[in-house]
């Protein structure tokens, strides 16, 4: 059964890579451009796994992350962080969060697949 | 790879953007008008760039883009504290980002030296920390394959060895419910663990409680995994690296008989995942099992990604719907035409559909025009650098004000201000202002203002480039343009036509040739490319008080309002923005001027008579001025004129077709259009018919002095 992906990300050329990337494989993919979109888009579609950035305009990676994990609807829907930073802190804080992952910006294809996969049952 | 060249080429389009965003909140920081909102958009913006630039492998610009963002990140995080000196750097340092970006685009190489100590000098502004930040910084981009740190590393193992049963690893891992909220499943743990050997694995279900005890929401199931010994410690750990302690886990080599220790009855792995699947509601992994019916349920609704405001169409689209468009209203002028012919009354029915028709036709029109306009701000936000670098080069103290940026033109307008600007800009810096040391001596403050703005006026669009500099010298520029016989050295001429020289062929007020304004040039070329676009420029200047461009466009190189005159047996149109009267001389106000050219006297000054049909070639005598029309019209430097022809037949709107793409270009001749009984008309260049009597008026003068 075809899986859905929610990607969030302000950078249009990132959310094309990804539907790229994440279509090439099977997947069917839902964009939003920013967290506040990215939350308005679980009203409609139920993903199986959500892919996020974290420096977005409007509300963050964060924003996202906590505003899933309060939605009974998606709370346990797995949460993969995708940027560009790597620091402790801010993995940290994501896991806090409640993020179940982490991939660094750029990511190789192979690599985002396999943990996309990894973490949809 | 066509895919990957088309998010190439979206990620170029992003970055421009992105640059211009980054500018932009530079300056309004500058100006003191940002927050902590405007210093997140900067940051985002260079993050964005840096993001995609590693995608691409642009490691230069990642680096570069690395060390902004951290001197960035210091700022939002409120160490870095922006004040003027460190946003004048952050600028240069936008500027050194888009050569990046332009020579990632492979349009131009980076300054190296330049970008180098451009680097050196952001990470100057976090020095307390620069030691440290270099040292940890082995770039996210660099290290690509391990782009996991969360532990989502994909170990390659060997599966064909035969795991030896005892010595192996006993892991005992106990997920709490904080992991399962967040996403992750004990199944999957155990499926990525069965990827790097063989596993045992036992199920602890002693903390089970009675089901009618049981929290759904609990967990209450630990395992114990025994894996191969060759299998090493870290990539076992990596499996669990991103839930961390969340699933607290227990990693010893077994010494002794395995089975001895274990506190449960031994599970088959392949039973396990068949009973986690199969089973009733897991208890300790609620998500198990609701999601497969939820995005069941998602696939059902096939949700459609979130639409935005804006869609993206190919320009070729638009212009041929604007084609369309532009047929659509020559056949309305012409059914408009047929049906007034017909002698129907103008009450009939079909005549006021018709009206209607026109109405609709125009409205459509409209609409159209509108989806090709575009605020001006993208050719104004190019323009922040241009003046920066005209500043350094000339060095004097340049602040720059645009207003206007949201300006809205035709795109093909807009394509062709950008070398005006530029080169008015130039000039203002070079030439209109001051330097620094001459400003102080008059009492003006030490920073010159240039300031660009744009305004609808009147159907057109107005750039106006103004400076408070010194002014156009007026006794200088007459002098010169005596010198070079371009005026008789006692022609009388008021200040702003002395004002208005220096658009003649051939003027330059320097005297001395920077590098910065360019040799060869002037403001004459600069008056022709906006002529060609059927714009005007004129100049207005206070001594020592600074001068003001100013320049008019049509808001649309696709129609024109023009008059429908005759001349000989053709048809013309002239533009009706170049027509400032039209009128009936009496004998008695023309007067003869040499052998064949004569004036017209207009309330009291006498300007130049210029027969249309002879200037286009149409007749070799001038027709009698008293018998035809005279539209007087007013160019630019040129003063007015007045143009003759046979008869005024209407004023319309008519729809611009290139004579150029269509035939070739002719002196005179603007372009071409279609009237509504189908006859083809040509437009008149106003300018270039003045033009071209004008020196021939000049010629003599510039031979006698």
């Amino acid at each position: 059964m075809t899986k859905t992906i929610l990607t969030v990300d302000d950078s249009r050329m990132m959310r094309e890579m990804l539907l790229m990337v994440l279509q090439g494989a099977g997947f069917n993919v839902v964009q939003a451009e920013d967290g506040v979109e990215g939350l308005e888009a679980l009203e409609r579609t139920t993903p199986d796994v959500i892919i996020t950035d974290i420096n977005m305009p409007r509300m963050d990676g964060y924003g996202v992350i906590e505003g899933v994990r309060r939605d009974p609807r998606h709370r346990a829907t797995p949460i993969l962080v995708l940027s560009t930073e790597s620091s402790a802190e801010k993995k940290q804080r994501a896991r806090e969060a409640g993020a179940t992952g982490w991939i660094v910006k750029p990511f190789q294809a192979d690599t985002l697949l396999d943990v996309v996969r990894r973490v949809s049952a | 790879m066509d895919a990957m060249d088309a998010i190439k080429a979206t990620y170029f389009q992003e970055c421009d953007e992105l640059l211009a965003s980054l500018e932009e909140g530079l300056l309004a920081l500058e100006a003191g008008e940002g927050d902590s909102d405007t210093i997140n958009a900067v940051f985002r913006a260079v993050h964005s760039v840096k993001g995609g630039a590693g995608a691409f492998g642009f490691e230069p610009m990642v680096e570069f883009a690395h060390v902004f963002e951290t001197a960035l990140d210091a700022m939002r995080s409120g160490k870095l504290d922006p004040d003027p000196d460190v946003l004048k750097l952050m600028l240069r340092a936008s500027d050194v980002l888009a050569d990046h970006v332009q020579a990632a685009k492979g349009e131009g190489v980076v300054d190296a030296a330049r970008a180098q100590a451009m680097a050196e000098e952001l990470e100057a502004l976090t020095a307390p920390e620069a030691a440290q930040r270099r040292k940890r910084k082995v770039r996210p981009s660099a290290d690509a394959p391990a782009s996991d740190e969360w532990g989502f590393t994909v170990q390659k193992f060997d599966f064909g060895d035969p795991a030896p049963a005892a010595g192996g690893w006993m892991l005992t891992m106990r997920p709490t419910a904080a992991a399962y909220a967040k996403g992750h499943d004990a199944l999957l743990f155990l499926r990525e663990l069965s990827r790097l050997g063989e596993l045992t694995t036992r199920l602890d279900a002693s903390a089970l409680p009675e089901l009618g005890a049981l929290n759904p929401e609990e967990s209450y199931l630990a395992w114990t995994v025994e894996l191969p010994s060759e299998v090493e410690e870290a990539a076992i750990r990596d499996v669990f690296d991103f839930v961390g302690d969340d699933c607290p886990i227990e990693l010893t080599r077994a010494e002794a008989d395995p089975a001895a220790e274990a506190p449960a009855p031994a599970v088959d792995i392949e039973a396990l995942l068949a009973s986690v699947q199969d089973a009733p509601p897991e208890p300790g992994a609620p998500g198990a099992d609701e999601k497969p019916a939820a995005a069941e349920k998602s696939a059902a609704k096939n949700a459609s990604p979130a639409s935005g405001a804006t869609i993206r169409v190919d320009l070729e689209r638009v212009d041929r719907l604007i084609d369309l468009v532009g047929e659509l209203v020559i056949n309305q002028a012409m059914l408009a035409q047929r049906v007034a012919e017909s002698e129907l009354a103008r009450s009939s029915t079909v005549a006021m559909g018709l009206d209607e028709l026109e109405q609709l036709t125009r409205e459509i029109q409209d609409s159209v025009m509108a989806i090709r306009a575009q605020p001006v701000k993208s050719v104004f936000q190019r323009m922040p650098r241009l003046v920066r670098e005209a500043a350094s080069a000339t060095g004097k103290q340049v602040r720059l004000v645009m207003e206007g940026e949201g300006t809205e033109v035709d795109k093909t307008v807009i394509e062709r201000l950008s070398d005006p600007i530029t080169h008015m800009l130039r000039n203002a810096i070079d030439h209109g202002l001051e330097s620094t040391g001459e400003r102080i001596a008059t009492g003006k403050p030490e920073e010159g203002t240039v300031r660009l703005a744009a305004l609808h006026r009147s159907g057109r669009i107005v750039i106006e480039v103004s400076d408070d500099g010194k002014g156009i010298n007026r006794p200088k520029v007459r002098e010169i343009a005596v010198n070079k016989g371009l005026i008789a050295a006692d022609a009388a001429l008021t200040d702003d036509e002395i004002d208005n020289l220096i658009f003649l062929p051939g003027f330059s007020t320097a005297t001395t040739v920077s590098n910065l304004s360019g040799r060869g040039v002037g403001m004459d070329v600069v008056r022709r490319s906006i002529q060609a676009l059927g714009g005007r420029i004129s100049i207005s200047s206070a001594p020592g008080k600074g001068s003001t461009f100013t320049l008019s466009l049509p808001l649309t190189l696709a129609v024109l309002d023009g008059m429908v005159i005759s001349a000989g047996d053709q048809t013309l149109v002239a533009p009706l923005t170049a027509i400032v009267e039209t009128l009936r001389p009496k004998p008695d106000e023309v007067r003869p001027l040499g052998p064949r050219g004569a004036v017209l006297a207009v309330r009291g000054s006498h300007v130049p008579l210029i027969d249309v049909g002879v200037a286009l070639g149409m007749r070799e005598q001038p027709i009698d001025p008293c018998e035809g029309v005279v539209l007087l019209v007013e160019s630019e430097g040129g003063g007015r004129s007045a143009l003759v022809a046979d008869e005024i037949q209407g004023q319309r709107q008519v729809v611009i077709k290139s004579l150029e793409a269509n035939y070739q270009r002719v002196d005179g001749v603007a372009a071409a259009t279609i009237l509504g009984d189908g006859r083809v008309a040509l437009i008149l260049d106003v300018e270039a018919v003045v033009e071209k009597r004008l020196n021939e008026r000049q010629a003599p003068l510039a031979k006698a002095s």
